[in-house]
């Protein structure tokens, strides 16, 4: 190719992340302003975003994941509605600064994310969607940078994904 | 327009608080497609934030799985007859709602 040919010049179109990084920065002027103030990092996008289970935790924070006793999962075993199946997660451990939710099969396994204080137990219930049979997730994520998880096979006769 | 959030709580046992939140969102998956075909974008919340008295106790990020017209329990410790209880969510449209309740 000749160097005389005319390259395409690429203009700079903006980024989802510079859109998000002008959102923080209002998000930050609302907060000084008084407004509720809400942590949606870039971090958490790239965890929402990921397509398997080990790149939505590791993107959520979660450094050694190891499987434990000790966060527990409840959840049906047979479901015939994926639209909305009941998914309880809990752990009793100290340290735990977070609980993931996550459906394995899902397009983006990850669900919900619960960021803990020390004004409530880490255990949560919420509803989720699962497009079919699929392996459930919890987990810990730790003070110490290990993520401890429980699973828990779903069985859906009917699936949610296109709810 | 937003529809309110149903808040619930049980009466304090011990100095744990259980409450139940039902928001009121289509929470679109951003997997369905309407009748021409085309894929219906997501609309979903995803932030939710709880307040104690004004102080944030809990907040929680979501993503579209998350269940047409979200149910959350989760469990305050002590919290005490007369506290507010506020729940503030956020979708990615960037539609805000805050709802509150009294601790019985």
């Amino acid at each position: 190719m000749s160097p005389l040919t005319a390259q395409p010049v690429s203009v700079p179109l903006p980024q989802r992340r510079d859109i998000l990084r002008h959102a923080l920065v209002l998000g930050g002027l609302l907060a000084a302003a008084g407004y509720p103030q809400y942590a949606r990092a870039n971090a958490s996008k790239a965890a929402f975003d990921a397509r398997t289970l080990d790149e939505a935790v590791k993107a959520a924070g979660g450094a050694r994941m190891a499987e434990s006793r000790d966060v527990t999962l409840t959840a049906p075993d047979v479901t015939e509605n994926g639209a909305a199946v009941s998914i309880g997660s809990a752990t009793a451990l100290s340290g735990v600064r977070a609980i993931l939710v996550l459906v394995e099969k899902n397009p983006s396994p990850l669900a919900a994310i619960f960021r803990v204080t020390d004004a409530v137990d880490a255990n949560f219930t919420v509803r989720v969607k699962m497009g079919q049979t699929s392996p459930i997730y919890a987990v810990a994520l730790m003070a110490d940078g290990r993520a401890l998880w429980t699973r828990r096979e779903v069985q859906v006769t009917a699936g949610g994904c296109g709810v | 327009m937003t529809e309110p959030t149903l808040i619930r709580i049980e009466p304090p046992r011990g100095d744990r608080t259980v409450v139940r939140v039902r928001m009121t969102h289509e929470m679109e998956s951003g997997q369905r497609k309407d009748a021409s075909g085309r894929l219906v974008p997501a609309w979903y919340i995803q932030e939710v934030l709880i307040t104690l008295n004004g102080r944030q106790i809990l907040t929680a990020e979501w993503g579209p799985a998350v269940s047409k017209n979200p149910f959350l329990q989760f469990s305050v410790k002590g919290a005490k007859s007369g506290d507010k209880l506020a729940v503030s969510w956020k979708d990615n449209r960037g539609t805000t709602r805050t709802d509150e309740a009294t601790v019985a």
